[in-house]
């Protein structure tokens, strides 16, 4: 019974405490984004914002094209979040709603390949990118990404749940061609997972290293997360530089996921829960 | 609207259609660069050399893979670090998640993003932060210990046996809150009369805990375990950024998916790089047949 006393302010301590512990480095990050190389490092460490930040992105983009890899990353993820939604959108909408051959085989391999370890690609993908002529084109990150087996999995379960197949009948019968219905039907039906599927894709693709590690090999080809890498050094490593870097790179994932992080959630664990 | 007869397409040929640009790809991006894989591990080959001069050698990148002691120390690594950090995961996340769930009402939104936000941010720039919160001389980590506990700095990246527990605490403040997540979404499916009727029966919250939640999230900790079996053992990255890409001092934080990379992009052996992601991948499988036998009811 003494537990039943003990654990009220306990527990809220433990997860209080607990997600204090989740929060502090990227308070550390962006604090360190704002000081010299030289201050990280002194004692007592920084421990509020200082007046370097600017002074950190001169030397980020001395020392390297930093606003190029950034476009990179930015071009990349959105050309990947939009050729994703929609071969994930047709595609989950024929498992959805079409009775088809061997549509059930079809659908438990391609989920299966949801549990590859992504080391397996690793090497081939370096060969047929190669054969292809692909390596330094951005092309060779968000093409082979479109072909997305969770966007596949989200978008049938959503269609299951939330395109009536009377409605897609009905609208056969009154003439409507099949490329009309899913265009002004079944799109339109589909836009709140289109959203999760779109942030859950973008953010993948931003955060994406060993993609861009095996097929970029140019530093001015290099997506954010591989230009910060090639950064660091063994001897002289621009410490505030690459927290200025690391902090960009964060900041636009937190303010999406302080926007949508209910949406983000349910979408990113949605085949634990089904 | 009148369309031209091409688009015109009937509701039986539709679904074809519809799933082509997905397949194609998949079948040209997934499942091509899989099989071509498996020839590899046959082949002896070095990308300088051009395609042609591939040569077939049976099992010799097996054998080259099972007797070369740096691949069993990328193995004994990746085993070590996926039970370091997968582990105290579960073990953290479930208490979390079922404090969460009775005692956190108006909260729980903020609390949940707090643990799950790592999830979503890029590994790079988490590595390369923890790289300078870890480092010998002034780091936080070091800086805090010391004000704390005093005695000498710890040589967290530069000393082998401090380099995994350093990743196992990154790989673990990144994926708690993933599973403080599936918790949860499991402890909301546990109808709230078995605790009433549990409380009428004079159970306490730990007995509650033990006799109820624990059997009814059963398949969520399977779930959530087997994940964190085929993640663990394809740690790359944060050991990657860690230690510069080149395993650390003595090679302490090389995991397997380090070395096949190291395999075939730093030594050119791409044969030998393909067996060994082969021979990894039977691991994980095993790994994973297990774990569903583990949480089979028994008979």
């Amino acid at each position: 019974m003494k537990t039943d006393k003990l654990a009220p302010w306990a527990a809220h301590a433990f997860v209080g405490v607990g997600s204090l512990i989740m929060l502090a480095p990227f308070y550390f990050m962006f604090v360190f984004a704002t000081h010299s190389r030289t201050e990280i490092f002194s004692l007592p460490p920084p421990l509020f914002f200082g007046d370097d930040f600017f002074n950190n992105l001169k030397i980020l983009t001395t020392r390297i094209p930093f606003w190029r890899n950034l476009g990179w990353s930015l071009y990349v993820a959105l050309a990947n979040t939009a050729l994703t939604l929609l071969f994930c959108s047709m595609g989950g909408y024929a498992f959805g709603l079409f009775e088809f051959r061997y549509k059930n085989a079809l659908f438990a391999f391609v989920m299966a390949t949801l549990l590859l370890p992504s080391f397996m690609n690793m090497i081939p993908t370096f060969m047929i990118m190669d054969a292809l002529g692909w390596i330094d084109q951005p092309r060779a990150l968000y093409i082979p990404g479109a072909a997305s087996a969770f966007g596949i999995f989200l978008m049938r379960q959503f269609v299951g749940s939330s395109v009536p197949k009377e409605l897609i009948e009905a609208a056969r019968m009154d003439g409507c061609s099949e490329i009309g219905i899913y265009l002004r039907i079944v799109l339109p039906l589909l836009k709140p997972a289109l959203g999760t599927l779109g942030l859950i894709t973008f953010i993948a693709s931003w955060n994406n290293f060993i993609g861009p590690l095996i097929v970029m090999r140019s530093p001015e080809m290099f997506t954010l997360p591989l230009a910060l890498r090639s950064l660091q050094s063994p001897v002289d490593t621009e410490w505030g530089a690459l927290m200025a870097g690391a902090a960009i790179a964060t900041l636009p994932l937190v303010i999406l996921f302080m926007l949508s992080s209910r949406q983000l959630i349910s979408g990113l664990t949605a085949g634990a829960v089904k | 609207m009148k369309l031209p007869a091409l688009l015109r397409l009937s509701p039986r040929l539709t679904p074809y259609v519809l799933l082509s640009p997905f397949v194609i790809l998949f079948c040209v991006f997934g499942m091509f660069p899989l099989a071509f894989s498996l020839y590899l591990a046959f082949q002896s080959w070095e990308p300088t050399s051009g395609l042609s001069a591939m040569q077939f050698v049976a099992l010799d990148n097996f054998a080259f893979a099972l007797q070369d002691e740096w691949f069993w120390k990328s193995l004994k690594n990746t085993g070590w670090l996926a039970v370091a950090s997968g582990v105290p995961q579960h073990l953290v996340a479930l208490p979390l998640a079922a404090f969460i769930h009775t005692r956190f009402k108006r909260l729980r939104n903020g609390v949940v993003g707090a643990y799950f936000l790592p999830y979503i941010t890029s590994t790079v720039a988490i590595a390369i932060l923890f790289s300078s919160l870890f480092s010998k001389d002034f780091g936080l980590v070091n800086q805090g210990l010391l004000a704390l506990f005093g005695g000498p700095p710890i040589d967290w990246l530069g000393a082998p046996e401090n380099i995994k527990p350093a990743i196992a605490m990154i790989v673990f403040w990144r994926y708690v809150g993933f599973n403080v997540v599936l918790y949860l979404a499991a402890l909301q499916t546990i109808p709230q009369d078995l605790y009433e009727a549990a409380t009428m029966d004079g159970a306490g919250r730990l007995q509650q805990f033990f006799f109820i939640t624990l059997p009814s999230i059963k398949p969520m900790i399977f779930f959530g375990v087997t994940l964190s079996v085929i993640g663990g053992l394809q740690i790359f990255e944060e050991p990657f950024i860690l230690t510069g890409g080149r395993g650390g001092s003595d090679q302490a934080g090389m995991t397997t998916a380090i070395y096949l990379y190291r395999m075939a992009f730093d030594f050119n052996d791409f044969g030998a790089a393909s067996a060994m992601s082969w021979l990894l991948f039977l691991v994980v499988v095993v790994l994973t047949w297990l774990t569903n036998l583990a949480f089979k009811p028994r008979p």
